[in-house]
């Protein structure tokens, strides 16, 4: 190539590598920001559960299983959307899921489980939000994957998928479980 | 009287970005030097749930409860470092608005100066050569003969 061509096709050349760079930022999600909390430990919390106020759990009584930590609340729409999700997956058994009812008025998540349908071996009551702020929660609904050991593995932000959990979830879940 | 209307605008339009500027910020604590440290800190934080915002000037239940954390924590005597790092443990480095230098950021930190680098290499280089460019060809003695013989041929009306 001749240098007056190589000076003529140059512009192009840039433009061709700016737009591959917003092309691959356009199928970035922002809102996904990656956890610090990956392979760190559950942070510690004792909470009452939904419905049973004289009921409480703390994150050492998980220890030996794999559990899925869902953050949920009544007033978020995304939960909705995510929701007949969770009860499918519950049907099946492969994995315990543990609902964290984030900041939200018990009365009214009662009313939504009964309504929707409850996919929660147990929910636990966040009411001031404290133990999703040490989960790094910032958009419900989040999904936590927590192996044995209760080192969470894995993060999903906003609704679980079918897609997400088929590709994702369940393949992580089935191999934790072996282990 | 011009003056007086101009100064009047000024001072209103002051006084309702003050205003704005208070509604952004609402001073929920009773006492203001340390509600002065909280925005301070606060102001270092991204609100993750409206990602330009600091979480001093966001309303988002997330960042009202995030600003009650650093309030609580520093009234427990705690650092700035140290409630950086509470928020940095839980949220990550994107919650700081002021990246830190580490391996992964780098490219953030030298990209625009690398850029500007670059920038000015080719400006150098463009300004030289068309100073060069700009020089009067050099001429033979024939050259200057012909030249010669061309200007002192009569114009031709």
């Amino acid at each position: 190539m001749t240098s007056t061509t190589f000076k003529r096709f140059l512009p192009l050349g840039i433009f061709i590598v700016l737009v591959g760079f917003l092309a691959i930022g356009l199928t970035l999600n922002p809102r996904e920001v990656p956890s610090p909390l990956i392979n760190k430990p559950v942070p510690q919390f004792k909470l009452t559960v939904l419905g049973a106020p004289d009921q409480a759990i703390a994150t050492q009584d998980m220890l030996g299983k794999v559990w899925l930590l869902n953050v949920w609340a009544s007033w978020c729409a995304a939960c909705r959307i995510e929701h007949p999700v969770l009860v499918e997956l519950a049907k099946t058994n492969q994995v315990a899921i543990y609902g964290l009812n984030y900041k939200d008025k018990s009365p009214a998540a009662i009313a939504w489980l009964v309504n929707f349908g409850n996919p929660y071996v147990q929910s636990l009551v966040d009411a001031d939000g404290l133990v999703g702020i040490d989960l790094g929660v910032y958009g419900v609904p989040e999904t936590f994957v927590v192996d044995k050991q209760g080192v969470i593995r894995y993060k999903q932000i906003g609704p679980v998928t079918p897609e997400a959990l088929r590709d994702t979830i369940l393949p992580l879940v089935k191999e934790l479980s072996a282990s | 009287m011009k003056v007086l209307f101009i100064a009047l605008g000024l001072s209103l339009s002051l006084s309702l970005s003050l205003l704005a500027q208070a509604k952004v910020a609402p001073n929920s604590s009773a006492d203001p030097a340390l509600e002065a440290r909280v925005m301070v800190i606060a102001e270092e934080l991204r609100c993750l749930v409206c990602q330009n915002e600091t979480i001093a000037a966001s309303h988002a239940d997330l960042a009202v409860d995030l600003k009650n954390q650093i309030r609580i924590k520093l009234t427990q005597g705690q650092s700035q470092k140290q409630i950086l790092d509470f928020m940095v443990e839980r949220y990550g480095d994107f919650v700081l608005y002021r990246p830190p230098l580490k391996p992964t950021t780098v490219l953030l930190w030298v990209g625009p100066f690398v850029l500007l680098g670059i920038a000015v290499l080719m400006l150098v280089l463009n300004v030289r050569r068309r100073r060069r460019g700009a020089q009067p060809p050099a001429m033979s003695d024939e050259d200057h003969a012909k030249a010669r013989a061309l200007l002192d041929t009569p114009t031709h009306n």
